[in-house]
């Protein structure tokens, strides 16, 4: 699906740009999910109401996706990498927000066409404005 | 910590982070991109390494920080070792830092995801490796 050249140039104008703020109620049935899914049976999630720490890479990740994909129509998407810094907690009945920016952006041609490699920084904070987390992902689009 | 993602644990985990990325759950799709068969989130990858250090700290440490880099494909059904050893530990503003390295093995030995951790510990850490 290579025809026509993958177009960034909407994309490029979104660096540096934060994007909008989104706010998510963290509930107890999406950390079930979450410890369910990675297979952590750690008594501790389901006891208190504290959170796994990587809990924060499903807080706004699929409206980050969204964002993105309105931004270039990628045909694949990769993860290259990820970095977390933890602050806080997240806790059952946070309202945490989310805001995502694109740090860097950079284009080459490969043999799949156009690649690009973006660094995307986000940002969690609580309700009281506390910076709970910072997420850096590396991300490869073509 | 071994690991062996399925199939359907990669829909989980889809859902519960909302990664739909076509690459981790429609064979064709992944197939025509040149890969054998659907790939592991590296995502998932990271919470697995995150796992490993918080089953590691239990509930009076602290993680600090995270990262990974996802250096080659993980396939659902392969098991995977998660590993860390400690590679620095010093005291910083009268706390007990301990610094991790991290990797993730596929069955033929390669080293599919590595990354690293600090950790802040209650008690000051004696010799030893946190193992796998």
């Amino acid at each position: 699906m290579a025809e026509g050249s993958l177009d960034i140039d909407v994309l490029k104008t979104k660096l540096g740009v934060e994007w909008e703020p989104r706010s998510y109620p963290i509930e107890s049935e999406m950390v079930r999910r979450f410890t369910r899914a990675v297979g952590d049976p750690s008594p501790r999630w389901q006891e208190g109401n504290i959170t796994p720490p990587t809990f924060v890479l499903a807080i706004g990740f699929e409206q980050f996706v969204d964002d993105l994909m309105s931004l270039a129509a990628f045909g694949t998407v990769l993860m290259g990498g990820t970095e977390l810094e933890f602050y806080q907690p997240v806790k059952l009945g946070d309202v945490i927000t989310v805001v995502f920016k694109i740090s860097s952006l950079r284009e080459r041609q490969g043999k799949m066409g156009k690649t690009v490699f973006m660094t995307f920084d986000s940002t969690y904070k609580s309700q009281e404005q506390e910076l709970v987390a910072r997420c850096r992902q590396m991300v490869i689009g073509y | 910590m071994l690991k062996q993602p399925t199939t359907k644990q990669l829909v989980m985990w889809a859902g519960a982070v909302g990664d739909y990325n076509p690459i981790h759950y429609d064979k064709d799709f992944a197939q025509r991109r040149g890969l054998s068969g659907v790939i592991v989130h590296g995502q998932l990858v990271g919470a697995f390494l995150g796992q490993l250090m918080t089953d590691w700290i239990g509930g009076e440490g602290i993680l600090r920080k995270l990262s990974c880099s996802y250096k080659g494909m993980n396939y659902p059904g392969e098991a995977i070792t998660c590993r860390g050893k400690v590679t620095r530990k010093y005291v910083e503003d009268g706390q007990h830092y301990v610094d991790c390295s991290l990797w993730v093995e596929n069955p033929r030995g390669e080293k599919t995801a590595s990354g690293m951790a600090v950790v802040i510990l209650p008690f000051r850490l004696p010799s030893g490796d946190s193992g796998g």
